[in-house]
This record gives C-alpha cells, structure tokens and sequence, in this order.
C-alpha cells in the first residue's frame, strides 16, 4: 500500500531525530456517563512539534483534546481512566488528585469558533494574566503585546487595544483567542478545530501561524481536513470510533498507511 | 436535460395557475381572519388599561398639585396629601431592593453555574417557580407569624421591605437564571481554559453579560412590590401617617441612621385604599390621584427596564 495521498502538500515540518516526549498518554479510558468515548489510547505528544488528531466525525479526537485541559470536567457525569502524564515533571494531568484549574494553567485552548469575550482587545489577551492575579499595568502591557504579536495580530490592532474584541473580523478574532492563549506562556496549546468556521484566507493565516509556534510551544491540533493536517503537522493520530487506529509521523502515515482503516479515511472511503 | 426546454417547461405549467392562485386565496382567507381575532385580542388589555387610566385621570389630575405631594393625609380632602405614602414606599422599596436582589441573584447563579444536577436542585427549583404563584397575601401571613413576631421586627419599614423581598425573589431568580442561561456556553469554556475557577467566570464573564436580563427582571418584580397591597395591611401597615419616618442620612455624626427601618409606615396603595373605602366624592378624588402616581411609576420602571435591555444588549455581541 504506497502513497495513497499523493496530492497533499506536505509541509516542511521534519520529524527531529531525536524528539522529546512532552507527554505520554497510556492505557486512557473516557466517559460520558455510561457511554465510553475513548478506548484505552496510548500515543506520546513530542515537544515542539504540531500534532493532529484526525479521524470521522465522532471518533473521539476532540474528547481526546478536550482531555488534555480537563474541559470534560465542567460536564457532569464524565469519567476519566488511565493517564496523560505531562513532563518534564511527570503527572498524571487526569488524576482526580489534580486540579483541572492546575491543568489549564499550564495547557491552553483555541476553539472551533472563534470565542472572544465581548470586552476590549486587551482585556481579552490580559484574561488569563488577571486571574491568576498579575496586576502591574507594565507587566500586563508587556506580556500582552508579546501575545498578540506571537498570534500575528499586534500590527493590526495596536492602535485599538481598547476596542471589542468582537467587532474584530474572524480570522482576527480568532487569532486573539490564539493571544489570549499564548499569553500565559503555555506549554500545551490545543487547537480544536480551529479553522473550520473562517474562510480559506484566514485559514492560511491561522496555519502560518501554527506552524511557526511549533518551534516554541507544543502543539495538539483536531481537525477534519486531512490536508490541513498534512500541511501544518509532523505527527497525526487517525482515530476511529474512540480508538487510536494508527499513529505516526505525518509523512508516513499519509504515504504509507499500515492499517486498512486508515488508507480508506485518507482516500475518502468513509467518513 | 436538453431536452426539457423552458418555454415547454411553462406552457405545461399555465392551466394549473389559475387553480393554484385559487388555492391561496382560499388558504390566505385564514391568515387575515387571524391577524383581525389576534389584533382584536390584544387591543382588550391596551384599550382596557387606557379607559382606566383616563378614568384615573379625570377623576384625580386636578388634586395633583406640589401640596398633594408635600401634605400628609388630613381629614379635609382638600388638604390631605400622599407625602408619607410616596416616602415609605421609596423606604420600602429600599429595603426589598437591598435585601431581595442580592438574595434572589445569588441564587439564580447558584442553580445555573454551581449546582449539581440532582433531586435536591430539582426540588429547590420547583419551588422557586412554585412561589412565583403563591397569593401575596400568603406572604403577609408568612411575614406577619415571621418578622413581625417571631424576630420582632414589628410593623415596620423592615418588615414591609422583608416582605415584598420575599415576594419578588421567585421573578428576579427566573430572570437571573434566563440572563445566565443565554450566556454561550463557548464564552464559559474561553474564560475556564485559561485557568479561571468557576468564581472568576462567574463575575468577570456570566455576571456581566447577563446583566440586561437580571437588570429587567429586578425593575419588573420592583413595579410589581410597588402596587402591593395585601401583603402590607396583614403585616399591619397603617393608613394613616401624619409622620416621617427618621431621616437615613443626617448632618451629625455618623450621618447614617438606621431608625427608619424601624418606624410604622404607609405605601401608596394603601393610602389609595383607605381614601377609597371612605364616603364622599373629594376623597375618591384624592385617590384617583395617587392612583394615576402608582400606575405612572409603574409604567415608568417598566419603560427604564425596556430601556435598559436595548440599551446594555447593543453593548455585548457574541
């Protein structure tokens, strides 16, 4: 089975020699209430290097995600088992023992839809600095611009930090939910689909920008574009009906899937 | 497909238009019997409020001079006015306002953002809705056994707020609960993401954006405090005050007086009542006349709540 995906553009995202493990997932188990989402995953996440989780709908990729922040924990009746251990410090992120508010710390999240929240620009990036009690106006002012510029937008709105941050367009709304994730220095960002609600324009520029905070932050990105995950990651994960069917550098797996499954997802079978 | 050409296409379809012209008109024929039973429906309450209220008005407008709203109530008709009844009901409605609000608000964010989805949160809201539709003279009864014996408040401005409090409290947690409710859930799931406790979303995010909602709620369970009457008379409301109660704010220190909360009172309503049930056209005049000051602060607290849901939604967008 050769090159089944010829078509896609890969990126120039090389798979280091010698990665490091950012985090390893072993033996999880998900549920919602007596449904289970997610059968025993066990995949590992490298440092600084874009991840996709792709697979049809429902097949667990952004409970997967959602996992890594403990989003499910704002649901009742949702259960986790087994572990994602973060390292350098190795915990189990979705022990009971830890706090989820501990988690989303250290692991930010973009979402579907760009979110913002209807206050001024700044106030949006400044978000996750206030709550965790930062207050000198120098240091916000600081960390804030360094956000925006990481997200690509500080060019555009520097002349109007004090303006919402929802009448801004898509793409710049959520490249500000992008800001607003980096500005608390994280070591994990999430992206669930991140693009699925702006045009192919802002798209592009979304993907720009993931892949060059690849060198300085690690990346999970869910997406149901297959070429957008050919294009902006070094590893992808195809998932299907809540179990990892196959795992591997982007490349290779695009080119030379091992599994049945994965080729007729990738080839448009199914899904 | 080439077939098919249009100019074929619509001579097959020109002896079935006058038939399905026909078909609409007699199908339209029901929209507009509608929209005349409907419009007709809904003229009853306009009209009947506004027959009442021009009614009011040619009976009371000429007692409603400054003096009116400067006297106390007198036994010459033409002398008596509503000034302790407007002050105790702006004293009253300070304290349901103070007392109610915060109560009926935190509770409201409490079921929506903290509860836990069990037989006890059901329970508990069931009962919110359920006291919506208790009589309000059943509070009386409640405050009557409660504040005035049983805490000692006695008939007084403290226990008349306490009362209407607990009165509006099921309208403002319904309100809260809705306003919170429309609240997007992605805007909860942003402010959780970057490490928020469910606290910091609460006031930095659900609390502001819902504010229009609960900000209408509390003015309309207010209009509603301010017409009530029966809760008041069973708690022992006087209806006849030739007294102010202490000032809240003096020149001396410590310029705050809590005293009032304490002194015997008259509302409105109740001065209306009590004008009414007496003989003699000059009093009936009298209470034309603090009946138009309640329906004109009613209607006014719900125009400013209208007002004020256009006003703060254009602010937030999603």
């Amino acid at each position: 089975m050769s090159a089944v995906v010829t078509a896609v553009p890969f990126a120039t995202q090389s798979v280091s020699a010698d990665p490091k493990v950012k985090s390893r997932i072993r033996g999880l188990n998900f549920y919602y209430g007596n449904l289970q989402a997610l059968k025993n995953i066990d995949m590992v996440v490298y440092e600084h290097a874009v991840t996709a989780l792709i697979g049809p709908s429902g097949c667990g990729k952004s409970t997967l995600l959602r996992c890594f922040n403990r989003m499910h924990d704002l649901t009742p009746h949702t259960r986790y088992e087994g572990e994602i251990r973060l390292y350098p410090d190795d915990v189990n992120i979705v022990s009971s023992d830890i706090d989820p508010i501990e988690v989303r710390m250290r692991i930010s999240m973009v979402f579907q839809k760009p979110n913002p929240f209807p206050k001024s620009i700044y106030e949006n990036v400044a978000y996750g600095l206030r709550v965790r009690g930062v207050k000198a106006r120098s240091e916000l002012d600081g960390r804030v611009e360094a956000a925006l510029r990481g997200a690509a937008l500080w060019e555009e709105v520097k002349d109007r930090l004090e303006e919402p941050g929802t009448a801004l367009s898509g793409g710049q709304q959520q490249r500000l939910c992008i800001a607003r994730a980096l500005a608390t220095d994280p070591e994990i960002v999430l992206f669930d689909e991140p693009t699925s609600a702006l045009d192919p324009i802002a798209t592009a520029s979304i993907e720009d920008l993931i892949i060059s905070m690849a060198g300085s932050v690690t990346i999970l990105i869910v997406t149901h574009n297959m070429q957008q995950a050919a294009r902006v990651s070094s590893y992808t994960a195809f998932m299907y009906l809540g179990e990892l069917v196959e795992y591997g550098p982007t490349t290779e797996l695009f080119t030379r899937p091992r599994h049945q499954r994965t080729s007729d997802y990738l080839t448009g079978r199914f899904g | 497909m080439a077939s098919i050409s249009p100019s074929i296409a619509v001579e097959a379809a020109v002896p079935g238009v006058a038939e399905i012209r026909a078909n609409v008109v007699r199908r339209r024929r029901w929209d507009i019997v509608f929209a005349v039973v409907g419009f007709l429906a809904t003229s009853v309450g306009v009209v009947t409020l506004l027959a009442l209220f021009v009614d009011l008005v040619m009976d009371g407008y000429h007692r409603l001079t400054p003096d009116f709203f400067l006297s106390f109530p007198s036994r010459r008709a033409a002398e008596a006015g509503i000034l302790s009844a407007w002050v105790g009901t702006c004293l009253v409605m300070m304290v349901t306002a103070a007392i109610g609000v915060p109560l009926a608000v935190s509770a409201g964010i409490y079921l929506e953002e903290y509860a836990p989805r069990n037989w006890v949160t059901t329970l508990i809201e069931i009962n919110v809705s359920n006291l919506a539709a208790v009589p309000s003279i059943v509070y009386g009864l409640l405050a009557l056994g409660l504040f005035v014996y049983a805490l000692g408040f006695g008939q007084s401005i403290l226990s008349a707020g306490l009362t209407l409090a607990l009165m509006i409290m099921p309208v403002v947690v319904v309100a809260t609960r809705e306003a919170v409710r429309a609240v997007p859930h992605t805007i909860r799931e942003a402010a959780y993401a970057v490490g928020a406790t469910r606290w910091q979303a609460t006031r930095d995010h659900v609390l502001p954006y819902s504010i229009p909602g609960i900000a209408t709620g509390v003015i309309i369970g207010l209009a509603r405090a301010i017409g009530e009457t029966a809760p008041l008379i069973t708690i022992g409301a006087l209806t006849f005050i030739a007294y102010l109660p202490d000032p809240p704010i003096s020149t001396k220190p410590p310029f705050v007086s809590f005293d009032w909360l304490w002194s015997g009172f008259t509302v409105l309503p109740i001065q209306m009542f009590n004008w009414v049930s007496r003989p003699g056209t000059a009093f009936h005049a009298n209470a034309a006349a603090a009946g138009i000051v309640i329906v004109v602060l009613t209607l006014a607290m719900n125009g400013f709540a209208i007002y004020l849901r256009y006003r703060l939604r254009k602010r937030i967008t999603w």
